[in-house]
């Protein structure tokens, strides 16, 4: 594992991405839907707590569609090529950071579009630094649990219908850590009281991180 | 007899603690006291207690702020039942006003708003303190748990074990992770079915209680949501191992995500509770005490801790069966 190599694994990501621009489209078209549905079905204005909770499940579920097609990529040939090029770790991280960075810019485009189709009155109590951390933190924290789930899928045989069961038990706490947070933003409470909740985001990041680190290799040969 | 010693230790621990957990007294205590409200002049009060035995020559006094107020006439209708006539004199100092009877205290029994600087009390007769009932082995009795505080030796256990289990099949996966070990994933599985046994009693017990003291059988809180994560876990382990043919495959990729799994379930149900405790309703959880402030809870622990050791050597000698016996599945189909 090195830096280089994981640069290089991380440029080899955002070149496949950019040359398949549909993925990302498709990622985009499905938080539109989600959120103009929402839309449809809200009628009148949402209070804080429906706002936020509203908005999570949103992103929840556009986190599971994003990042199944992490690892299903690679099929048979490809995945043995890239074995024998790279250390898994480098893989891993390297993925891991990509599904990272594709979460946070997901999660804020998905919270302008929900902004302009179901109101954003309620930002305007919010502590706005706050939210968008915790948004972030979110965005974030969803990409390192679910990135090893999906590698865990795609090996399985059978990816994206197990995707969500293996990945659901184990997002869900970290939901609600993260729910509470972007609440207590929005309510605009000191950061006093919301800095344990960003400690505690941050500290199962590190680790999720580290396990996956840690496993990787085993999943990787076969 | 030099391998299965703990077999029997099982079985005398388990009969010990769930006889004595069902068999035991609750210890003596007011329920109900009428009415709610006192003022100064004669006032009659109705007094309920459970498994008490009130005799015509107990000690009844109010307390209030210190001071004492001695019953002008106890009439007792039975054992659990008492009828008692009280001269509140003016000039009572606290508003609030606890009754006491054959030494059992109701704290906060009566509001009086006829406040005064104090009053003259002397100290009510010179009974012995140490009543017959207090002397026996009893569980403390706790006013909204009551009896339901017998279920402490069982719901509580049965997480006890199911972490034991879960435990005992991560050890096998981690163990198992280096080689396509067949004989590690079978360990592995057969200890997540005997845990999800154990997760299944452990939610039932817990609604029970919980409909019992909370009023519903399922709550939003953090404790029962951890609980919900892990039956989830489990659950969905099972399905990745359905959903893959191959043996050795199957042994890795399960491996790996109960290690993932197992890991990130002890920061759930360890740390995050601690982050999002504020409002649970839970024993032990969100400035809720455990049992341990309970009154002479060491007669709980001496049940209590029996139980547990009882139920997680039953638990591995359930696992150690269950895995035996798909071994030997496996080499019928040989």
């Amino acid at each position: 594992m090195n830096t280089a190599e994981i640069a290089q694994l991380l440029r080899l990501e955002v070149a496949l991405d950019l040359r398949q621009r549909a993925a990302w489209g498709g990622m985009l078209l499905y938080v539109v839907s989600a959120v103009y549905v929402c839309f449809l079905a809200v009628k009148g204005g949402l209070g804080t707590a429906t706002w936020n909770a509203l908005y999570w499940i949103i992103l929840l579920f556009a986190a599971f569609n994003a990042l199944s097609r992490s690892f299903q990529r690679e099929e048979g040939g490809r995945q043995l090529y890239l074995y024998t090029l790279a250390d898994p770790r480098s893989v891993v991280l390297a993925r891991t950071l990509y599904n990272g960075i594709t979460m946070m810019v997901l999660s804020l485009l998905s919270l302008m579009f929900y902004a302009l189709f179901l109101g954003s009155e309620v930002l305007s109590e919010a502590d706005l630094p706050q939210f968008l951390l915790a948004v972030v933190l979110g965005g974030i924290g969803f990409a390192t649990v679910l990135t090893l789930i999906s590698a865990i899928a795609a090996r399985s045989g059978n990816g994206l219908g197990l995707m969500a069961i293996l990945g659901f038990p184990l997002v869900l706490p970290m939901l609600l850590a993260v729910m509470r947070a972007s609440k207590l933003a929005l309510d605009g409470v000191a950061w006093s009281v919301t800095s344990t909740y960003f400690g505690g985001l941050l500290l199962l990041d590190v680790i999720t991180v580290t396990l996956a680190w840690v496993l990787f290799p085993y999943l990787w040969r076969d | 007899m030099k391998h299965w010693w703990w077999k029997f230790l099982a079985i005398a621990l388990l009969l010990v603690a769930s006889i004595a957990a069902l068999w035991v007294p609750l210890s003596p205590a007011l329920v109900h006291v009428s009415p709610g409200r006192i003022a100064p002049g004669e006032v009659v009060i109705h007094v309920t207690g459970y498994n008490t035995r009130f005799s015509p020559d107990m000690r009844v006094f109010l307390e209030n702020d210190g001071q004492q107020v001695c019953a002008s006439q106890v009439e007792v209708i039975d054992a659990r039942h008492a009828r008692i006539v009280m001269n509140v004199p003016k000039g009572l100092r606290a508003s609030m006003t606890d009754l006491s009877v054959q030494g059992l205290r109701y704290p906060g029994a009566f509001y009086n708003d006829d406040l005064g600087d104090g009053i003259e009390s002397a100290p009510c007769g010179n009974v012995n303190k140490v009543d017959m009932a207090s002397l026996a082995f009893t569980f403390p009795n706790r006013s909204i748990l009551y009896e339901s505080i017998r279920n402490l030796h069982f719901h509580v256990p049965m997480w006890f074990t199911m972490i034991a289990l879960m435990g005992i099949s991560v050890w096998h996966s981690i163990r198992g992770l280096g080689g396509n070990s067949l004989e590690r994933d079978r360990k592995a599985v057969s200890a997540v079915h005997v845990g999800l046994l154990f997760c299944g009693l452990g939610l039932a017990t817990g609604a029970f209680w919980a409909r019992a003291t909370w009023g519903a059988f399922w709550t939003n809180d953090v404790k029962l949501n951890g609980a919900a994560v892990t039956a989830l876990i489990y659950l969905a382990y099972l399905v990745l191992r359905g959903s893959i043919p191959d043996a050795h495959k199957r042994a890795r990729l399960s491996a790996i995500y109960n290690v993932f799994a197992f890991m990130l379930l002890v920061l759930f149900l360890f740390v995050v509770p601690r982050l999002n405790a504020i409002d649970s309703l839970h024993p032990g959880n969100g400035g809720n005490s455990g049992f341990n402030d309970l009154d002479l809870d060491n007669r709980l622990r001496l049940i209590f801790y029996p139980a547990v050791a009882g139920w997680v050597l039953l638990g591995t000698w359930m696992y150690d069966l269950r895995q035996r016996s798909a071994r030997l599945r496996e080499l019928i189909e040989q």
